[in-house]
């Protein structure tokens, strides 16, 4: 088994609750579980790396246990309940520091310390939480939104009150209330900017430094429910997909769509971006995952899973790179051999350019005996 | 210097097949000629064949042999066409007829008949095709919504309805559909949304709601919601046959539950879809009834039949349609109960991108 996890680069939890890993050079996949122990109840809602090396993921099912899985030996290691079934499943995962910070659908925040059954800070976001995440920058604010329960952003050294709070979208033309629906956010890195994708098919762009509380960008796309949303590494844009599977790469600074991903048949659940490389991995209830290029939009990979799956995470390391958890010596490597062959193609690339260059009179030469030929050729078939 | 004949015959012959042959020689020749000094010769053939290739698409520009569509006068045209038509069919049969006389005259030890080529029998491969003996599905149907029926712990009962104020066929449709579907039980709409029926559906111990979608007196759609938590099918209907159009036809169906026949449910998603029409009969037929309902799925189509079958004899079986008949072709297929606004798709047919190869097949 472990030899099989060292391999994976991506990581899945379906909904029969099952963990996914996916080597994308070998083109295999694997299944992490027990089969004889299969059950509805550990559905995997949350996944999220153990540590910074990404040694360990943290598997999240919905009946409140949070599993840790060690991609180097390639088997479940720890288990520990973080809230009861109560609290609805996992709607975020996330790491402070040694501190467990986990989010339920009923709206319970909670950081969990090392070695305590008891949660160390519990607030409470409100209801029908669908989302929670961890700023990238600052790891201990994260924020929450939900169905009828905009977004806030919490700052866990000070969990009184939400350092910031999403104010109603204005009314509309009839003066009707537009209700809330985050279903998935993200902090954009370089800013203190928040971007949120909505289930009235919205994408809002929240700045808690300036005074407005509304959002300062909305952009509209399809007519379906946005289920998720990744940052791609370069920032102004945002990857978002929908209930129909349309996935669509939208532009930050203006609001328009820059482009849509084909090829999926069904829902997407989870979406995720390589913070190096412009690839983004999408899943969802066709049970593919499937990963396309940003920058031509092509599709690189699909793998057939067998089950629905609920969520993706990426490693941080080389997609093509199946070596392991080696480091970051080995890709550096195998990026330098690309290069050194990319130099190579070049050469010989121009080498062909210049040949036929010097023989360019010969082949005109011939290609008007050709077109002599041709015509005459033509004029007898006339007569 | 050497290639250029070569290359210019080519141009005015025009067989580009022939061209590749000689392409290929010139590789496998290439290995032959190795030497450490070869090296530079070896590569010098490449370029010349490179530009070969680069010279072509020049001279196909101009068609060198004489193509019947550039006559100008049309009835020269025609006549030249139809000759030019019959030709070739005379070719065909010629060549036909000598297949046949070369079986006949080897008799026993004649090849065996080449296989025709259909769409189907060229499937493009599915990785999604279900293994019998694959745990993990057999898991995921072992728990999906449809394993109460299937453990045999609900009964199916179905609603039929249809779309607001239906007219003509589709009402005469949907009686005849709860003739086949036992337990079905048809209600007028009366203009109710579907969203406030399902509830009442659910309260009053339903498995099935089915709506027929009417457009300009015809039947032509089809939502299947399995209650009480999905998922939701919506097909297209076409080609519906009621029974009083139906020739040579039995008579009408008895109240016996019917057997089910589901061919070709290949497919993850053609697995669910034929769960989802298993589920709309009771699990034990009654063999008295002699009845079967087909769900016979080709490219992708959904064809329903309805017959009564007879044993003539020990070899001998007899059968007859009872009928209604009609075509199904799924559109979307909706994980939860119908919400086509907020509800998550399991698949949708994608015009265009889905279809574009006509040997992939989706069920």
């Amino acid at each position: 088994m472990a030899d099989r996890s060292r391999l994976c680069t991506v990581w899945l939890g379906s909904e029969t609750g099952i963990l996914k890993g996916v080597s994308v050079t070998r083109k295999q996949a694997f299944n992490f579980c027990n089969t004889s122990h299969l059950s509805r109840d550990q559905e995997v809602r949350a996944l999220c790396w153990g540590d910074p090396a990404e040694s360990e993921v943290l598997v999240g099912s919905v009946d409140g246990t949070v599993k840790t899985f060690s991609t180097e030996k390639g088997q479940f290691t720890d288990s520990r309940r973080c809230g009861g079934p109560a609290d609805g499943g996992f709607t975020g995962l996330a790491l402070c520091g040694a501190a467990l910070v986990t989010c339920g659908e009923c709206g319970t925040l909670r950081v969990w310390r090392e070695d305590s059954s008891e949660p160390a800070l519990e607030l409470s976001a409100g209801n029908n939480v669908c989302r929670m995440r961890q700023s990238p920058v600052h790891r201990d604010r994260v924020a929450t939104g939900g169905k009828d329960n905009g977004l806030k952003i919490w700052d866990l050294q000070k969990p009184d009150a939400p350092l910031f709070t999403a104010k109603n979208l204005r009314d509309d033309w009839l003066d009707l209330r537009r209700p809330h629906w985050v279903r998935d956010l993200a902090f954009i890195p370089d800013s203190d900017k928040v971007v949120t994708c909505t289930g009235y098919h919205q994408v809002h762009v929240f700045d808690p430094s300036s005074p407005q509380r509304r959002p300062v960008l909305e952009v509209e796309y399809g007519e379906y429910p946005l289920t998720a949303l990744s940052l791609p590494a370069g920032g102004s844009t945002v990857v978002v997909g929908n209930t129909h599977g349309q996935i669509a790469l939208l532009d930050l600074r203006k609001g328009v769509v820059r482009g849509c991903l084909k090829g999926l048949a069904g829902g997407v659940r989870g979406l995720q971006c390589h913070p190096t490389l412009p690839v983004v991995a999408s899943c969802g209830l066709d049970r593919f995952l499937r990963i396309h290029s940003l920058e031509d939009r092509t599709l690189l990979h699909k793998v057939y899973l067998k089950s629905r799956l609920n969520c993706v995470l990426l490693a941080s390391r080389d997609l093509e790179d199946g070596r392991g958890a080696a480091g970051e010596g080995g890709s550096q490597e195998v990026k330098e051999e690309e290069e050194g062959g990319e130099d190579e193609v070049w050469d010989t690339m121009e080498r062909v350019e210049e040949k036929p260059k010097r023989k360019t009179t010969e082949e005109e030469e011939e290609e008007l005996q050709k077109k002599k030929k041709s015509k005459k050729k033509r004029k007898k078939g006339q007569d | 210097i050497q290639n250029t004949p070569l290359s210019y015959k080519m141009d005015i012959t025009e067989v580009p097949v022939s061209q590749d042959n000689k392409g290929k020689k010139k590789k496998n020749k290439k290995p032959k000629k190795k030497s450490p000094e070869g090296n530079a010769e070896s590569s010098g053939v490449e370029k010349e064949e490179e530009k070969m290739e680069k010279s072509e698409p020049g001279a196909a520009a101009f068609p060198p042999t004489f193509s019947v569509s550039e006559i100008k006068n049309k009835q020269r045209r025609h006549l030249m066409f139809m000759k030019f038509k019959q030709e070739k069919r005379k070719q065909k049969m010629q060549l036909k007829k000598k297949k046949k006389k070369e079986r006949e005259a080897l008799g026993d030890k004649a090849p065996p008949k080449e296989v025709p080529k259909t769409i189907e029998n060229q499937r493009v491969f599915d990785e999604t095709m279900v293994d019998p003996e694959d745990e993990e599905v057999a898991f995921d149907e072992a728990t999906d919504e449809f394993s109460a029926y299937f453990n045999g712990l609900t009964n199916p009962k179905v609603l039929i309805t249809t779309s607001d104020r239906p007219r003509g066929r589709t009402v005469r449709f949907c009686e005849q559909l709860a003739t086949v579907i036992p337990n079905a039980h048809v209600y007028y709409r009366r203009g109710l949304a579907l969203k406030r029926v399902i509830p009442q559906c659910v309260a009053r111990n339903f498995t099935y709601l089915m709506v027929i979608n009417e457009d300009r007196k015809m039947p032509n759609g089809m939502v299947l919601c399995h209650l009480p938590d999905g998922p939701t099918a919506h097909f297209k209907i076409s080609s519906v046959r009621l029974r009083k159009e139906m020739k040579r036809r039995g008579k009408d169906p008895t109240e016996h539950s019917p057997e089910v026949i589901l061919n070709n449910f290949s497919t993850r998603l053609g697995h669910s879809i034929g769960r989802l029409f298993a589920a709309l009969f009771p699990q034990d037929p009654q063999f008295v009834g002699r009845q079967v309902a087909t769900f016979h799925n080709q490219r992708d189509f959904i064809f329903f039949r309805f017959h009564r079958y007879i044993f003539k004899n020990e070899k001998k079986v007899g059968i007859q349609e009872l009928g209604p008949r009609f075509t199904l072709k799924l559109r979307s297929l909706q994980k939860g109960t119908f919400d086509s606004k907020f509800g998550e798709y399991e698949w949708v047919l994608k015009r265009h991108e889905m279809d574009a190869c006509r040997r992939k097949f989706q069920l």
